[in-house]
């Protein structure tokens, strides 16, 4: 019972992270059609963007808690602006040219990010200080969960709760859901396709770079191609829950986390990604379309 | 002044023009039908009104404004909606929403007006505020179509074949219910493949075949053609 619960926790955290990468992924799909392979690097980079502060100001004297703030305070509105650049660079020019130019557009934006993380900080693994949350543990059931832990699984759940307030009961979120279905009849109701695009370009970026730095903070490491691995993960998580659908894309990253979580350990962590993927395959053959998706989502 | 003025407008995919030329205005009040057969280029020159197809040649102004490279986002502000053809509704949003997102450029305050209006014209879209869109019968979604369209509140409503794939009691219903939009005092620019009710309806009409006008008249002398009810009305049924 012990493993199970603590299996609980830590498939809860890694998809509660899992779940805010995957929504950048699957709101961009939603209103473009395209997926952004250059989301999961510029998560990452916000991992990067919140470190420097931390170890800039360490020593500083302000608060464990003061300074994590600022951290994703600050990751968040760079990875926001990158998002915003991003969409103005690489992806408007490409508006009216077919899919695949825009696919090697976010492949190459991809790897422009990723190198440019390289450059920047080194090829080295670097690592989060430890001091900055109360190394506080408790024990529920015969599990431990952690202070890191519970803020992760709440600051996920609090962010994906009003993201979807947002989607679902303002006027703007009307019209996001709106161009998703149909672009054209979107424009006829006087919808600002573009300016909906970029605010889809703010959202999941900005969730994102909240990920990124859970990931940080929760492995307490940070290398420049973590934006592959968990950009991966977390498209899978998309897929799994239908990419383009915004409660999937939650569904999908905390199912996606917990598969994960009972694979390693029930089984082997070395087995852990094989077993997760395997069961991915097992679903999709059942949905195709991924767990909420709708039948006819996958039109292209 | 006209309401909406369009002179010698083109329209082209790629190297095939469906619009060659095109010339028509619509005086504030009135009801204008637009006929043709399938290919004629119809529902080209709604979406090219709308603003979401490029004009290759020509102008369009619309209540003096010059909107010929305009955004579709502000031709709805200056008072052009339409109700596109296949309905278009947006399935996965409820009825209220996609009614609500017909007043997108409007106040708050003007959508619950528009609401107030729609669901008095339309009472079966009021019992199915909740309902998903998609889950609605092709004429309730028709309903939806048009309603979507008067939330913008428009000074001039395009119609792009609002009776297609509709049994003919709710064609007649649809068609009262236009009556009832014009009476109130807006202008109607209306393309249709049902001849007879659209002309019934109509004060003046055009016949478009193959991207060009080739008639022009009051709708009573077009009903009353030898060439339109030999080409649209079939001899047989009159």
């Amino acid at each position: 019972m012990g493993t199970f619960i603590q299996q609980v926790f830590n498939g809860l955290t890694v998809g509660g992270i899992y779940a805010l990468i995957a929504l950048g992924y699957t709101m961009v799909y939603g209103v473009m059609r395209l997926i952004n392979f250059a989301h999961g690097d510029l998560c990452i980079l916000g991992a990067f963007v919140g470190l420097t502060l931390l170890t800039g100001a360490a020593g500083s004297g302000h608060s464990g808690a003061v300074l994590l703030l600022a951290a994703f305070v600050l990751a968040v509105v760079v990875i926001a602006a990158a998002g915003v650049v991003l969409e103005l660079v690489a992806y408007r020019p490409l508006r009216k040219a077919d899919r695949l130019s825009a696919v090697v557009s976010a492949l190459g934006a991809s790897l422009l990010i990723e190198n440019s993380i390289m450059l920047i900080w080194g090829p080295d693994v670097h690592v989060f200080p430890g001091d900055l949350l109360p190394a506080t543990t408790w024990t529920v059931a015969g599990a431990s969960i952690t202070f890191v832990q519970v803020m992760i699984i709440l600051a996920s759940v609090l962010l994906m709760a009003a993201l979807y307030l947002f989607i679902h009961h303002t006027r703007f979120g009307t019209a996001i859901r709106a161009t998703a279905i149909d672009q054209d009849t979107a424009r006829l109701m006087g919808i600002k396709v573009n300016r909906v695009i970029l605010t889809v370009f703010v959202i999941g970026p900005a969730l994102g770079a909240i990920g990124g730095l859970f990931v940080g903070i929760y492995y307490r490491e940070a290398y420049f191609t973590m934006g592959w691995t968990y950009g991966l993960y977390a498209f899978i998580a998309a897929i799994l829950g239908g990419i383009g659908n915004i409660p999937g894309a939650m569904l999908g990253g905390v199912l996606l986390g917990l598969f994960n979580a009972f694979a390693a350990g029930y089984i082997s962590s070395s087995w852990q990604d094989a077993i997760t993927f395997a069961l991915l395959i097992a679903i999709l053959l059942v949905r195709p379309t991924g767990l909420l998706g709708e039948p006819d989502a996958g039109k292209v | 002044m006209s309401l909406l003025v369009i002179e010698d407008l083109s329209v082209a995919y790629g190297q095939i023009e469906a619009l060659r030329g095109v010339s028509l205005t619509v005086e504030s009040g009135e009801v204008v039908a637009i006929l043709g057969a399938n290919g004629a280029g119809k529902t080209t020159l709604m979406r090219a009104i709308s603003g979401l197809l490029p004009k290759r040649r020509g102008a369009v102004r619309f209540d003096g404004t010059d909107i010929t490279r305009a955004p579709a986002d502000r031709i709805v502000c200056l008072g052009i909606a339409q109700s596109p053809e296949g309905r278009r509704v947006f399935g996965t949003l409820k009825v209220e929403e996609n009614l609500a997102l017909g007043g997108f450029t409007r106040s708050a305050h003007e959508i619950r007006q528009g609401l107030e209006t729609v669901f008095g014209m339309f009472p079966r879209l009021a019992e199915r505020r909740d309902q998903l869109a998609g889950t609605l019968s092709g004429g309730e979604q028709q309903m939806l179509a048009i309603g979507r369209a008067l939330l913008a509140r428009p000074k001039l409503l395009l119609l792009d074949e609002p009776s297609l794939g509709l049994a003919p009691i709710m064609v007649q219903s649809i068609f009262r219910s236009l009556r009832e939009i014009a009476a109130s005092g807006v202008t109607v620019l209306i393309v249709e493949q049902n001849v007879r009710s659209a002309l019934k309806l109509a004060d003046r009409g055009y016949v478009l075949e193959v991207g060009r006008i080739v008639h022009e008249d009051s709708a009573a002398r077009l009903l009353a053609s030898p060439e339109v009810q030999a080409a649209y009305l079939g001899k047989a049924h009159t």
